[in-house]
Order: structure tokens, then C-alpha cells, then sequence
């Protein structure tokens, strides 16, 4: 067999059945063995979609995802969604073609040093130079996209190394990494002194981070948080570690955030953080940052642990074993007066959501948007206003429904990363709620969607503008609209109907809802325009600032 | 407050490692005051020390960091009372006189350095030890006229029975 071969062959025992790609040049051996493979080949239109994808379809399935792109500029293509995806930790294998190695290093056709340039946004990288070293680096990329913190692991396949041959040994072979040990059970010490000061603080908070749902943990913190009576404020990326329409939900902290949640995380005793890593948009002023609190930090990577916030009680570990050992050590512990009262405040924030005016508020979307979906529906976002809208406002029911760009905060996310879901749980609804900016950058996807009669529906929330770019604009810069109006906008429906796909552009007030059912019930794919009113701006911590100083008003039902 | 530090660094011996090592410092916005690399007595492993300057929690985010490497194996911070560190300097001095060199010479005796090289008008001395005693001796010599001077980067080990 050869190293294309041995490649395909290493996917699959790993367990990958299917890989999102783009081919080229130097990949014409891969792309000749995946023509009679059982792994199934999802044809992107554009390698940062293959990279988005496979990010989508690992964040829905908790699976490792692979995408394939060519040498050159195949390869540049995928850099933002491989930085996307390092940095929300999703586990992603990047498989990238090269030039021959006699030829590595001349600046040959479609050549560039991808090792190079994936150094800094990825896990680890390698570059087999002989088709012998295909399988065990293979394995050993699989072993470090999966365990420890997430990553991508970029695999960089040089033309003759794909052609040449592997044999039966080679295939058995194991790449011994010394340097590579992940500490998942945290140390008993920290973690007795953890229980400790859970068992004796008057005001604890959790804030729950995407390493609760990476871990698929959120069984155990809702235990956890119930067992020990705790309220639980997540970040953006804990979005549905927890039910938000659970009693102790908090909902979303941090720069967007609920005000009573940034005022009880301020005024909080001990603050129990799990696999969370103090973003600035989640802190805001970090030296006003919960003053008053013990700091307990459960993260898996140590690296973490103290290097945005400062840390009393550091626990290196996975949470949901972490979360285990809690549960089994909290019992009959009450703080109820603090919990009571901050669980009151928090639901006695009503958004308002019926504005019932046309253009849409995107408030009224997001209602509509919720009616219209079940807990198990999959809601990816694009990232500005879109995104903050949906995190502020959407109830997430589930871990990994709600998948969107964080840390890196990359537009043109939504629509590839649904594909990725869609690919993972053909089963489940997929929705991608995206801007009229963030569409445009990946509106060649409809072609994908298509193709592979993936059923997602998209809504456009069009308010003409880069909204989180205009707001602050707005804001902060004198209202000097600088180059982020993008009037005029394409027809969507038209663009969407030459792509074959299903159209409409919503101008009712409740006929968002109606258009999100009737597509998911007739399982078909649907692009839904909704224009929204690009004036209704997001009340915001102004950046740098402390969490409790918001600056305009969330509206509430009166 | 912001320390001198000497961390050393064990790692497989692999095409790309030093780049991600000096990658990492950048991105992480560490110096790299000075820096040195060779092999060990284990086949496929290497040993690169790092000055580096920096408060303590910065050196704990960069011992963390260089952690998270795969290609990393160890990493310590080399405190100074229990290491021997030492640095090689080669350097050429403007001597046109007798007087010159020897006055140069018995400086470089002093600090138990080497002539390694005499020329009617130059004197090239070369000197190993902690970079202390370096930096005096060519304070010393400076006043002669360094024409040019090319220092190793820090190499270190603990003092003891203690390994790495």
C-alpha cells in the first residue's frame, strides 16, 4: 500500500468516517486513493470551509475532525479556521499537501512552509519526510488533537511521501512522545482544599467555560451545582453546559452579559471557575475582577491556571472527573440565602423580546428563533452583533448546540460549521444564525449545502452594516461611520435560489418562526433574510472597563 | 519585579523544535536575553538554556508554556546559587604595543582566560567562566579597544549530585 493508502487506513481505525476537503496538485495521489475509499469525501468550495467543518463537526459530536486542503495556497486557506479551532480547543486534524521533498525548499509551484506558518496557532505540527512515519504520526496526531486541551494538529504530506510505499510494520509502528503527558485527575491536595472552602464560602459562584462541554461534563456541573446549591454564570463558550432555563442558570458573563451576573460574579465570596480562561471579554478590568473571591480554577492545561486572573486554588484536571470527586465530597451544604438572592435577580430580568415592529428587532428574531427550534436543535453563530444576540438573548438546552467562533471571533463561521454539525448528527436540525457580513465571506457554501442535500437552515439577520464594528463606531469613535456599511447587500434570496436552494426573505413579524419550521419539517435547506433594524444597538462593558459598569440598558418587558 | 532567570530545557532532538522554542517567545512576548544549545549525553535529546529576563509570574506563564511543547521533555528554572553557569567569549583587542599585549596578557592570566591569537597589531583572547567574570575582564580590556567580540549564550547545570 502507499503512503495515500496507509493514510486513509489510519483514518478510519481512528474513526473517522468522513473528512471535509478541497483537492490540488500535490494531492492528486490522496485524492486518487479517497476515489475508491469508504471514507466520505465532503467537497468544499473553499479550503477555509473544510477547516471550519471539521471544526463544526467536532464541536457537535465531541469526534476529531479532519479536513484536507492542498499545498501553497490550499494550505494558507485553512490558517483561520485552523486558528479558529485551536483557539476554542476543538479537536481538528488539518491534513495538508506538500511538494515532493527533493524539491522542499526551492519555492516550487504551490510551495510555502505550512509547518512554519500553523507553528504558533496549532497543537503540534509534523511533516512525515518518508511514507514509513504516515501511520504512527497519523496515530499520534489523533492522540494529541483528542486528549489533554483540544487542539489542531496539523499534518503536513509531502507529493513522493504520499506515492511511496508503507508496509504491514509501519503501520503497527507507534511514535514515542515523551514530552506529552496530560494530568487529568487533578491533585487531592487542591482538591480537598477546594471542597474546603466550597463547603465554608456564604457567596460562591461557578463559571463554567467551554472545557465543561469539551470534557462533557455538563451532567456533572448541573449535579455539582445543584448538590452544593451554586449559581452558574457561564462564558460564551460555556453556553449550554448548563440548561438557561435552569433555576441556577445565570446565563452569559462578561462584556455582553446579563448585569446581575456580572454584579453576583463582582459581589461573589468564591469563585469556582472550570475550564475557563478568563478571556478579557469575560473579565473585563481584571483587577476588578470578582475583588472579594477565593479563585478555585479546574483546567486541564496547567498553562492556564493563574495567567489571566490570579488563582487561590489551582486544580490541573479534567472537569468531569474534577466534578466527580466534587459531587461525591458536597453534601448537604447551603447557601441558600446568597443563591436565593442571586437566583432572583437573575429572573427577575425579563428581556424584552415583542417589539412587534417592522424592520425586525433582533430580539424578536431571537424569539422567534427559539419558538421555532427543539433543546436538540444545533445553533451555530457568526461572530459581532449576530453572535452577542444570540448569546445574550437564546436559551441554550443542551451541550454543544450552541457552536460559535469565541476566542478567535472569525466571520463566516456559521454557515461551514453548520455543514460540519449537519455532517456529524444528520439526525438533529441545524440552524446557522449569521450577519449579512459574515454570510458574504462563505456564501459559496450554498453550493456544498446543495450538493449534499444538507438541510440547514440559515438566517440572515441583515442589518447592513458590520453591526459590532458599527456599534462601537457609535460609541466609542465619534459616530464616524467608518467603511463598515455594506448597503447595498446582494438579494440573498436570489443568491441563494441560483445556488438551488430554497429562499425567502421575511417581512411579518412571525413568519421567521413559521419559515425555521417549515423547512426543518419538510428537511430541506433554507436561506432566510430577515432585515433588522440596524439601529438597535447592544448594551456593552465598555473594553477595559469593570464588568458592573454597563453602558446602555438591556430592555425589559415592562 | 522583573529578574534575570536561567531556565534549561530538555528536548527531542527534531527538526523545528529551536523554532518553536524562539516562536513561542515571541508570540508569548518573552525575551530571550541570551540563549544556547547543544547536545546531551542521550542520543536524540538536546539541552537549551535560556536567559531570559522577566517577573516571576512571567517566568512561571513561560516554564508553562515551553511545557505545552510536545518536542519539550523537561523544564527547569536554574536557580542561581545551585548552578554553575558558564558562557565562552572570543574577543579581538587593538594592541599595536608591546606594553599593550602585555598588560592584555596578564589581565587575561588573571582571569585564567587563553591567548588564543596574536597578530603585530591585534591580540585575540578567549575566556570561559560565569558571565560575571566575563563581563569584567572585558570591561578591563575595553579601554585597549575592542575590534570585535563574539559571546556564546549561557550554558548551565546544578551544582550536586541533582540532575535535570
Amino acid at each position: 500500500m502507499n503512503g495515500s493508502e496507509a493514510l486513509l487506513k489510519k483514518l478510519k481505525e481512528n474513526g473517522t468516517d468522513v473528512v471535509f476537503g478541497y483537492p490540488g496538485g500535490v494531492l492528486l495521489p490522496l485524492y486518487d486513493s479517497i476515489y475508491d475509499c469508504d471514507i466520505k469525501h465532503i467537497l468544499v468550495r473553499h479550503e477555509q470551509a473544510a477547516a471550519h467543518a471539521a471544526d463544526g463537526y467536532a464541536r457537535a459530536s465531541g469526534k476529531t475532525g479532519v479536513c484536507i486542503a492542498t499545498s501553497g495556497p490550499g494550505a494558507t486557506n485553512l490558517v483561520t479556521g485552523i486558528a479558529t479551532a485551536q483557539m476554542d480547543s476543538s479537536p481538528v486534524i488539518a491534513l495538508t499537501g506538500q511538494v515532493g521533498t527533493p524539491i522542499i525548499g526551492t519555492d516550487a509551484f504551490q510551495e510555502v512552509d505550512t509547518i512554519g506558518i500553523t507553528m504558533p496557532i496549532t497543537k503540534t505540527n509534523f511533516q512525515p519526510r518518508d511514507s514509513s512515519d504516515v501511520p504512527k504520526i497519523i496515530d499520534a496526531a489523533y492522540h494529541i488533537a483528542s486528549t489533554g486541551r483540544q487542539g489542531v494538529v496539523v499534518v503536513d504530506l509531502p507529493k513522493d511521501v504520499l506515492q511511496n510505499e508503507v508496509t504491514d510494520e509501519d503501520m503497527d509502528a507507534k511514535l514515542e512522545i515523551q514530552g506529552y503527558k496530560p494530568n487529568t485527575n487533578g491533585n487531592p491536595r487542591q482538591i480537598t482544599k477546594a471542597i474546603q472552602t466550597i463547603l465554608n464560602c456564604k457567596k460562591p459562584i461557578i463559571l463554567a467555560g467551554g472545557g465543561v462541554i469539551l470534557a462533557d461534563a455538563s451532567k456533572e456541573l448541573v449535579e455539582f451545582a445543584t448538590k452544593a446549591n451554586i449559581p452558574v454564570a457561564t462564558s460564551l463558550m460555556g453556553k449550554g453546559s448548563i440548561p438557561e432555563d435552569h433555576e441556577l442558570s445565570l446565563g452569559l458573563l462578561g462584556m455582553h452579559g446579563l448585569e446581575s451576573t456580572n454584579n453576583a460574579v463582582t459581589d461573589c465570596d468564591c469563585l469556582i471557575a472550570i475550564g475557563c480562561r478568563f478571556s478579557d471579554r469575560t473579565t473585563g478590568k481584571v483587577s476588578e475582577f470578582a475583588p472579594d473571591a477565593v479563585k478555585i480554577q479546574i483546567d486541564i492545561d496547567p498553562a492556564e491556571i493563574g495567567k489571566n486572573v490570579d488563582i487561590d486554588i489551582p486544580i490541573v484536571g479534567n472537569a468531569k472527573i474534577i466534578l466527580e470527586k466534587f459531587i461525591g465530597e458536597i453534601d448537604g451544604v447551603n447557601h441558600g440565602d446568597w443563591t436565593k438572592q442571586i437566583v432572583s435577580k437573575r429572573w427577575a430580568y425579563k428581556p424584552k423580546y415583542n417589539f412587534g415592529c417592522v424592520p425586525f428587532k433582533p430580539q424578536e428574531c431571537i424569539k422567534e428563533i427559539m419558538e421555532a427550534i427543539t433543546p436538540e436543535t444545533i445553533v451555530t453563530t457568526d461572530v459581532g452583533q449576530n453572535q452577542m444576540w444570540m448569546a445574550h438573548y437564546f436559551k441554550t438546552k443542551n451541550p454543544r448546540t450552541f457552536i460559535s467562533s469565541g476566542g478567535l471571533g472569525t466571520m463566516g463561521y456559521a454557515l461551514p460549521a453548520a455543514i460540519g454539525a449537519q455532517v456529524a448528527k444528520p439526525d438533529e436540525h441545524v440552524l446557522a444564525v449569521a450577519g449579512d457580513g459574515g454570510f458574504q465571506m462563505v456564501s459559496q457554501e450554498l453550493a456544498t449545502i446543495k450538493e449534499y442535500d444538507l438541510p440547514i437552515v440559515t438566517c440572515i439577520l441583515n442589518n447592513r452594516y458590520l453591526g459590532m464594528v458599527y456599534q462601537w463606531q457609535v460609541l466609542y469613535y465619534n459616530n464616524r461611520i467608518s467603511q463598515t456599511e455594506l448597503a447595498p447587500t446582494p438579494d440573498f434570496v436570489q443568491l441563494a435560489k441560483s445556488y438551488g436552494i430554497d429562499a425567502v426573505s421575511v417581512e411579518e413579524i412571525g413568519k421567521l418562526k413559521e419559515n425555521i419550521m417549515e423547512a426543518f419539517d419538510q428537511g430541506e435547506a433554507r436561506v432566510i433574510e430577515v432585515k433588522i433594524d440596524s439601529s438597535e444597538l447592544l448594551p456593552m462593558v465598555p473594553p477595559g472597563e469593570k464588568i458592573t459598569k454597563i453602558v446602555g440598558e438591556y430592555k425589559q418587558e415592562e | 519585579m522583573t529578574n534575570k532567570h536561567t531556565i534549561s530545557i530538555l528536548v527531542e532532538n527534531k527538526t523545528g523544535v529551536l523554532q518553536r522554542i524562539a516562536g513561542l517567545f515571541t508570540r508569548r512576548d518573552f525575551n530571550i536575553d541570551n540563549i544556547s544549545v547543544g547536545k546531551t549525553s542521550v542520543e536524540n535529546m538536546s539541552r537549551i538554556t535560556i536567559t531570559t529576563y522577566g517577573d516571576d509570574k512571567t517566568l512561571e506563564q513561560i516554564i508553562k508554556q515551553l511545557n505545552k511543547l510536545i518536542e519539550v521533555i523537561k523544564v527547569r528554572e536554574m536557580k542561581p546559587d545551585q548552578t554553575i553557569r558558564r558562557q565562552l567569549a572570543l574577543v579581538k583587542i587593538h594592541a599595536p604595543t608591546e606594553e599593550d599585549k602585555s598588560e592584555i596578557i596578564q589581565y587575561t592570566n588573571i582571569f585564567r582566560g587563553k591567548i588564543a591569537d596574536v597578530t603585530p597589531k591585534t591580540i585575540t583572547v578567549e575566556i570561559t567562566g560565569n558571565p560575571d567574570k566575563i563581563n569584567a575582564l572585558i570591561d578591563l580590556l575595553r579601554p585597549y579597544g575592542i575590534k570585535e567580540m563574539t559571546k556564546t549564550g549561557t550554558t548551565a547545570i546544578t551544582r550536586g549530585q541533582k540532575t535535570l
